[in-house]
């Protein structure tokens, strides 16, 4: 498949997917029929052209697949045929309405509360994101049908949960848009966090957590969330080309060469930053992307603007009582009043059951014990925390950092 | 997160084992079978290999020229590696719970084999924030 074709395919896929459910309420079926009809599209479309209405050609196609295959149970299940049919026919126009909406409260039923989030994420990448399931699965790295297992016990949750096809109330909205931002944070996480190159694809998840959370910006673009999710998205992918070198080590920030940094990014991250900010009902998102433009306003790392950083981080934890925010909040206070002042804060994590075998707590003692002058400390630390992380690139920077100071 | 559950044993082990009557080792396939099942049908499988006795098992070393050097000869404690499974779950807690469904699996006379399994975690080069 091209990738213009692909990426087209992959746009039309939540509006396509929301009229089938419309049409059926079978969110599983549906699901399958849209995944023919995207292959069918993919084959076809390269040859003949592209149809005159692309989502309406593969609305029709996901319906006929859905017909064919409710007309194959009919022979076992007469008593369905009526419904069914009815709903078939009472398609008058293939061409999906409220495209929009519809995307809207797919993402919201793919990103259920009641659904684990690994569910939630496989889930959300084949509906909304319309990627293939092998996809998913190398990004994920797990076996192909594993991840089909994943997605199709997700399907079943929905089915047994009854979530109607519909967006949530007003009182529920909040709730579940925070479950609906989550999820795209964690995929976009699970892409920004591996390292470049070692596993190939799974920095597209960044980009399609992006591409997923511009299209949630448009059908709400009054929440000032999920604009500040899109900007710690944009201002945070933007560091992508520095953070590592070419044998895959991480580079911290205040080493990484910052002319690598993307400006068009950083520059749609704060434009979104400065249009949501004045508006008032400030959130943790929001606060993570003004602490990350901070950081790339900064053209030198001497030049960070510390005492901003540690006034966004005191606002954070007033929202957030989670550690690895109190953890930042620590580093940024050590860069403004010293080293002192961070390890004071850290213990007062020491006991934290959240953090017990954590290995970046460790790994911030022992930076804060360098700048105390304190090289014995530091090394123990860094070692320690080495035997904490599951992450290679961090585990040989850390452990290269102990080598450096013994 | 990946984790491998690792069963080990020493050679006695493995010899107990080689001399469990017909029932217990058709129990015993029968419980690794459903197993390996459930752990795909939930969605969390990755892999699963398991070892040939260790009675042929060696230990290479490098010779002076880079060339194999073989030594076979192991103390009595040593353990060696039986099988293990790769499992892709939430939480080191999920991954303990599906290690203790592994060592409750059936021995002799069909009651729990408590054999320990080893769980660590694999690496990756994803980190997991946890905002």
């Amino acid at each position: 498949m091209t990738v213009p074709l692909e990426h087209l395919l992959r746009e039309l896929t939540p509006q396509v997917l929301g009229a089938v459910i419309r049409r059926f309420h079978d969110f599983a079926a549906a699901e399958d029929a849209v995944q023919e009809a995207l292959l069918v599209a993919s084959q076809r479309w390269p040859r003949e052209g592209l149809p005159h209405d692309p989502p309406a050609w593969l609305t029709q196609v996901a319906m006929r697949r859905m017909i064919d295959q409710i007309r194959s149970e009919f022979s076992r299940r007469q008593r369905e045929q009526d419904t069914a049919l009815e709903a078939a026919r009472s398609s008058r126009s293939t061409s999906p309405a409220g495209a929009g909406d519809d995307t809207l409260i797919l993402l919201y039923m793919c990103c259920h509360p009641a659904l684990s989030s690994a569910s939630a994420i496989a889930l959300t990448l084949r509906a909304i994101g319309g990627l293939t399931t092998a996809e998913i699965a190398r990004a994920f790295l797990v076996p192909e049908a594993t991840m089909a297992q994943r997605i199709s016990r997700a399907k079943q949750s929905i089915k047994q949960s009854g979530i109607p096809f519909q967006l949530p109330t007003p009182e529920e909205r909040a709730r579940r848009l925070r479950s609906v931002l989550h999820v795209l944070y964690l995929i976009f996480n699970e892409g920004y966090t591996s390292s470049a190159g070692a596993e190939l694809g799974r920095d597209d998840l960044s980009r399609e957590a992006i591409r997923l959370a511009r299209v949630i910006h448009k059908l709400e673009p009054r929440d000032a969330e999920v604009a500040g999710l899109l900007a710690l998205m944009l201002l945070t992918d933007a560091r992508r080309a520095a953070r590592t070198n070419a044998e895959g080590e991480l580079i911290p920030l205040d080493e990484q060469d910052r002319t690598l940094w993307d400006k068009r990014e950083i520059d749609e991250g704060i434009a979104l930053l400065e249009a949501t900010l004045p508006k008032g009902a400030v959130g943790p998102y929001q606060l993570q992307a003004a602490i990350a433009a901070v950081h790339d306003e900064a053209a030198r790392s001497e030049d960070t603007d510390w005492p901003q950083i540690l006034a966004l981080y005191d606002l954070l934890t007033h929202m957030s009582d989670n550690p690895m925010v109190i953890l930042s909040h620590a580093i940024a206070s050590a860069m403004v009043h010293g080293p002192a002042k961070g390890l004071e804060l850290l213990d007062g994590l020491e006991r934290d059951p959240r953090l017990a075998g954590n290995h970046r707590l460790n790994a911030v003692r022992a930076h804060l014990l360098e700048l105390t002058g304190d090289r014995a400390g530091a090394v123990r630390y860094y070692r320690a925390a080495a035997g904490q992380t599951a992450n290679l690139p961090e585990r040989n920077y850390l452990l290269a950092q102990a080598a450096r100071l013994s | 997160m990946r984790f491998i559950l690792m069963m080990n044993g020493t050679k006695a082990d493995f010899a107990g084992y080689a001399r469990w009557s017909k029932e217990d080792l058709q129990r015993n396939v029968a419980f690794m079978r459903a197993f390996s099942k459930e752990l795909k049908d939930s969605g969390v499988f990755v892999s699963t290999e398991g070892l040939a006795f260790p009675d042929q098992a060696k230990t290479v070393r490098a010779g002076k020229d880079g060339e194999p050097v073989t030594d076979g000869v192991f103390p009595e404690s040593k353990e060696f590696l039986a099988g293990y499974w790769i499992v892709d779950v939430e939480s080191p807690d999920d991954a303990y719970k599906i290690a203790a469904r592994l060592s409750a699996g059936p021995g002799p006379g069909g009651k729990p084999g408590k054999m320990p399994v080893e769980v660590r975690q694999v690496m990756s080069s994803h980190t997991d924030y946890g905002l």
